[in-house]
């Protein structure tokens, strides 16, 4: 049994991965909102699926891409997105505003208590507060980005929520109208009616002032919604034309006033939310079948990439990715304390699981995309997690004793765990900003400099288990300690050698581009402070300068260098690297800091008994 | 004395030392890094790296506060040198270590000539412009024009720095009249004297000549934001042998020259951003800023320019755009921005003399590397085997 146990784990976990990669269906007898979710739009300068809207849509306003209703329905982020599109005001009932400060909660006169889990509310709960929510939000505004106070912050984020939503909502169908479909069929029916009595009203004649009112009434929809509509959803009649020929429906729509006759994408979506109103089952997937064919025949090969994308999206490997991770952290750990063989090899199984799948995972992005795997914030905390997860997995092959894969089962899931809070921003396979439009230098510099922050990283969590072991159990005997003392030199060297180079091709792309080699930006600085660091504690170790514990003490702190590098020049705000910016995450890294720096205390404050006895902090006489 | 020698020789050799250094090093550039936020890059690296002690103003005294990075850098390299001189031999061990230490010399030297060398300029066009200079976005200079002849001017340009030293005669051949800097002022702004509103507060202007004479100034403190540039402003008396000729108000907010005649000639006075003249002539024929569909992400920017120097060896159109810059005539001329509703680009002109010591020392270093981490992984897999 014993023998037959890692086995049985790595089965497990296939099983689990093959769950999550079943084609996602809609319920059968309803309308297909799963199918809805596939249609492509223009949006963010690139074709995808409104099942990504929709997903990237609610973790920006809520941070979870489900939607709880407060009589406790769950609704998928498509099913979401068919009510705020096609459902009139349906949708605004729904909790999806996720607020936190309580001052902006007084602003708006609402309670932690009115809301959804106590903090996610509808936008008909915030419709009263709009105006107030508005002229703080124009206060704000011209306060610097950096310079914003949390609660201006949140003002502006809220206000901007609001108005995605409002935008999303006119990008269909016109708003506030009870039957679309009627109205614009009888609107073109109507139209030549409806002209000649604007036309006489206008030279004050008599005319029939209900056909007038009607038609200006509907011609001030299409008009708002030409201005505001956040999708582009009606694809270019020539399929070679640029992305920039896709429109949007209120600028369609308008253009029926020329030719005569509605368009006929825009009647769809009008016919669409005629039978996902009333629920007609047959008519909805009928219309969402034949808007599919009608892209089909002009945009095959993309929405080849489109699909792709919504499969991607409903198989989340990176939160199976995270689960697969705290497994393989959990059995690594037991693995110290019993059975270490069985479930020493029952951890890697999970982990070489994990990094097969996180690989998988970002070709898909990149395939999408038609980039090199780190192009932003996002995707460099992948990149991160996955480049050390592949290091801990031939460091757990030369020494098999659970170390680094109990390292990379943490790392695995922080960089996941960090990688979920920077998606909260939006799509995370937005367009590259013209500075950093290079493939050359992305798939060089950027991936040699990310795994430079990989290597770093892991020998300061190889550090951190030394010194834990060390410090508070008895478990750190002779051999525990060489080997990892051995794993964290060797990564350091490593580590250097990655970031030295990365660093340098950085200055190559520099001079290329700018004609100058170093400019001393942050991230540039950032980046050479991980070079000095590292290159620090190889010359303490060469000249025996300090003994192992003050050398894990040393790498501990290239934790801190490296996350100061990664995240903390961004929250400076200046220079041509801060694209990422995140001020959320600036408790995140000061907490970080401050338990590295517990370690470091516990790894060299003299007095400090360690459990586990032979390493002192004295260098070993030789 | 040989025991003091020897003390002295094995500190600079030590490895002690080294890890000292590199400890400042990061030190070193945390700091600076941090101190951005309120000096714009410019201003630190003057501060911090091209220094041998940092200055910090602590209410509003210099006081030193960190070692900077020329005695940093200075010491490293000595350290690295005399390490390698003592400790050196010759053999394929230690080959990779001394490739990759000899990269990091020259790389210190590199940004040494670097910081000594480097200038950068700007060259804003619109479109249909022609300029055959570019300007300083730092450094401002006084232009005497004596431009009598119809073809040529003759430019005398004065830099920013001789005009702080107030009351100093300056006397050049090329003009029949010295120029006496009264006062000057780093970063001010002009205001018709009848417009200045009240409370605004504004200092003595001795200006007798010229379109200054009708101006109020007003100082302000230097700016060291990145996107804001300092205006200085300076009062010059002009003096000729029969005594003054009037005292100007020049700043590089009047974009307008001040003229007037002396000697039989027309001359024309102005502060303006420096100048640096080239022997042939850049013209704007485009610039576009394309955005991605739908959004404001900017997807390219870029000038189409026509390159045409005087005698006709090269005339031709150059596309520059993000990481395409030109190169020519040793300057590199790269996107930096645009203005003006996408109508004027600005490029950024840098000279660098030496920009070819950063390449060679990164290979140094990077073979260094390999040779020195491939032989240990050799090792290790070799023991491996056996074992």
């Amino acid at each position: 049994m014993k023998k037959f146990f890692p086995l049985l784990l790595l089965a497990l976990g296939l099983l689990y991965v093959g769950s999550t990669l079943r084609e996602p269906r809609g319920p059968v007898g309803k309308p297909d909102a799963v199918a809805f979710g596939r249609l492509p739009v223009l949006v963010g300068g690139r074709i995808k699926p409104l099942d990504t809207v929709a997903r990237s849509t609610l973790l920006q306003f809520q941070g979870r891409q489900t939607v709880r209703l407060n009589d406790g329905r769950k609704l998928s982020p498509d099913e979401w997105l068919a009510d705020v599109l096609l459902a009139d005001k349906k949708a605004h009932a729904y909790p999806v505003f996720e607020i936190l400060h309580p001052d902006v909660l007084a602003l708006l006169q609402l309670k932690a208590e009115d809301g959804a889990g106590q903090k996610r509310f509808s936008y008909e709960q915030l419709t009263p507060g709009l105006t107030e929510l508005e002229r703080q939000a124009q206060l704000a505004l011209p306060v610097e980005a950096q310079r914003r106070t949390r609660f201006q912050r949140e003002v502006i984020r809220l206000r901007d929520n609001i108005g995605l939503y409002v935008r999303l909502q006119a990008s269909l169908v016109p708003p506030d109208l009870e039957a679309p479909l009627d109205a614009l069929t009888s609107f073109q029916n109507t139209l030549p009616v409806g002209i000649a009595a604007v036309r006489l009203r206008q030279q004050k004649q008599p005319h029939d002032e209900a056909a007038a009112t009607r038609l200006m009434d509907l011609a001030g929809r299409f008009d708002f919604m030409a201005q505001n509509a956040y999708l582009l959803p009606i694809p270019p009649e020539d399929a070679n034309k640029e992305d920039t020929a896709w429109r949007n429906t209120g600028a369609v729509l308008l253009d029926t006033f020329q030719s005569g006759t509605i368009e006929a994408h825009a009647l769809s979506f009008s016919g669409l939310a005629y039978a996902w109103r009333d629920g007609k089952t047959d008519e909805f997937n009928t219309i969402v079948r034949l808007l599919c064919a009608e892209t089909e025949k002009r945009f095959a090969s993309r929405l080849v990439k489109v699909d792709a994308e919504t499969r991607f999206s409903a198989a989340a490997p990176f939160y199976t990715g995270m689960v697969l991770f705290v497994a393989t952290l959990l059995l690594a750990l037991a693995s110290w304390l019993k059975w270490p063989e069985t479930l020493g090899l029952a951890a890697f199984y999970l982990l070489a699981l994990g990094f097969i799948l996180m690989t998988a995972g970002i070709a898909t992005r990149m395939w999408l995309e038609g980039r090199p795997p780190v192009t932003n914030l996002y995707s460099s905390a992948l990149f991160v997690a996955w480049a050390a997860v592949g290091l801990c997995l031939v460091l757990e092959k030369i020494h098999p004793r659970g170390l680094a894969s109990a390292a990379g089962g943490l790392i695995g899931f922080s960089g996941l765990i960090i990688a979920h809070h920077l998606s909260l921003t939006g799509d995370t396979l937005e367009m590259m900003r013209a500075v950093l439009d290079s493939n050359f230098w992305l798939a060089t510099h950027v991936v040699v400099i990310t795994i430079g922050y990989s290597a770093t990283y892991l020998a300061g969590f190889l550090a951190a288990l030394y010194v834990l072991r060390g410090a508070l159990s008895r478990s750190l005997d002779r051999e525990t300690a060489a080997a990892l003392e051995r794993m964290v030199y060797g990564i350091l060297c490593f580590a250097t050698l990655f970031s030295l180079v990365g660093t340098i091709l950085g200055g190559i792309w520099a001079d290329q581009s700018w004609g100058r080699f170093w400019g001393w930006d942050p991230k540039e600085n950032g980046a050479l402070i991980i070079v000095i660091w590292n290159a620090l504690i190889l010359h303490v170790r060469w000249g025996k300068l300090a003994g192992p514990r003050g050398l894990m003490a040393l790498a501990v702190f290239g934790n801190i260098v490296t996350s100061w590098s990664w995240f903390g020049t961004n929250l400076l705000g200046v220079g041509l690297h801060s694209y990422g910016f995140t001020d959320r995450g600036f408790w995140a890294l000061i907490a970080f800091a401050a338990s590295q720096l517990v370690l470091i205390a516990l790894a060299v404050a003299p007095g400090l008994p360690w459990r586990s006895e032979p390493p002192a902090t004295k260098p070993r006489t030789a | 004395m040989r025991a003091l020698y020897l003390e002295f020789v094995r500190f600079f050799v030590s490895l002690r030392l080294t890890v000292g250094l590199l400890a400042l090093s990061a030190l070193l550039v945390l700091f600076a890094t941090l101190d951005q936020v309120h000096l714009g890059i410019w201003a630190v690296q003057e501060k911090w790296f091209r220094s041998f002690i940092v200055l910090h103003e602590l209410k509003g005294f210099p006081v030193p506060v960190f070692p900077g990075g020329y005695f940093i850098g200075g010491l490293l390299l000595i350290n690295l040198v005399a390490a390698h001189l003592k400790r050196f031999a010759l053999t394929w061990k230690k080959a990779g270590i001394q490739l990759v230490h000899g990269g990091l010399i020259l790389l210190l030297l590199g940004e040494l000539l670097t910081g000594l060398l480097q200038e950068e300029y700007q060259l804003r066009l619109d479109e249909g412009q022609t300029r055959n200079y570019s300007e300083s976005w730092r450094f401002n200079e006084l232009a005497v024009v004596d431009d009598t002849n119809a073809t040529t001017d003759i430019v005398t340009a004065i830099p920013e720095q001789l005009l702080t030293d107030l009351g100093n005669e300056l006397q050049v051949p090329a003009l029949p009249f010295r120029v006496v800097p009264r006062a000057y002022y780093p970063n001010a702004s002009l205001m018709l004297k009848e417009n200045v509103p009240a409370g605004r507060p504004v200092v003595d202007n001795p200006a007798t000549a010229g379109l200054g004479a009708r101006l109020a100034i007003t100082p302000l403190p230097i700016t060291y934001q990145q996107d804001q540039r300092n205006l200085p402003a300076a009062l010059v008396e002009l003096f000729g042998p029969e005594g003054s000729l009037g005292t100007y108000l020049v700043s590089t907010m009047l974009t307008e020259p001040q003229r007037f005649s002396y000697a039989g000639r027309e001359w024309t006075l102005a502060l303006r951003f420096r100048r640096a003249y080239k022997p042939y002539a850049l013209t704007l024929i485009d610039f576009s800023h394309d955005r991605y569909a739908g959004t404001e992400i900017p997807k390219n920017f870029s000038s189409r320019v026509r390159l045409t120097t005087p005698d006709g060896r090269d005339d031709r159109e150059v596309l520059i755009y993000m990481n395409n810059p030109l190169r020519y005539d040793g300057l590199t001329f790269y996107q930096a921005g645009f203005d003006n509703n996408d109508k004027t680009t600005v490029l950024q002109v840098v000279h660098n003399p030496s920009w070819l010591i950063p390449y060679i020392s990164c290979l140094l270093m990077t073979l260094g590397l390999l040779w020195q981490f491939g032989a240990h992984l050799l090792g290790f897999s070799r023991k491996r085997a056996a074992a």
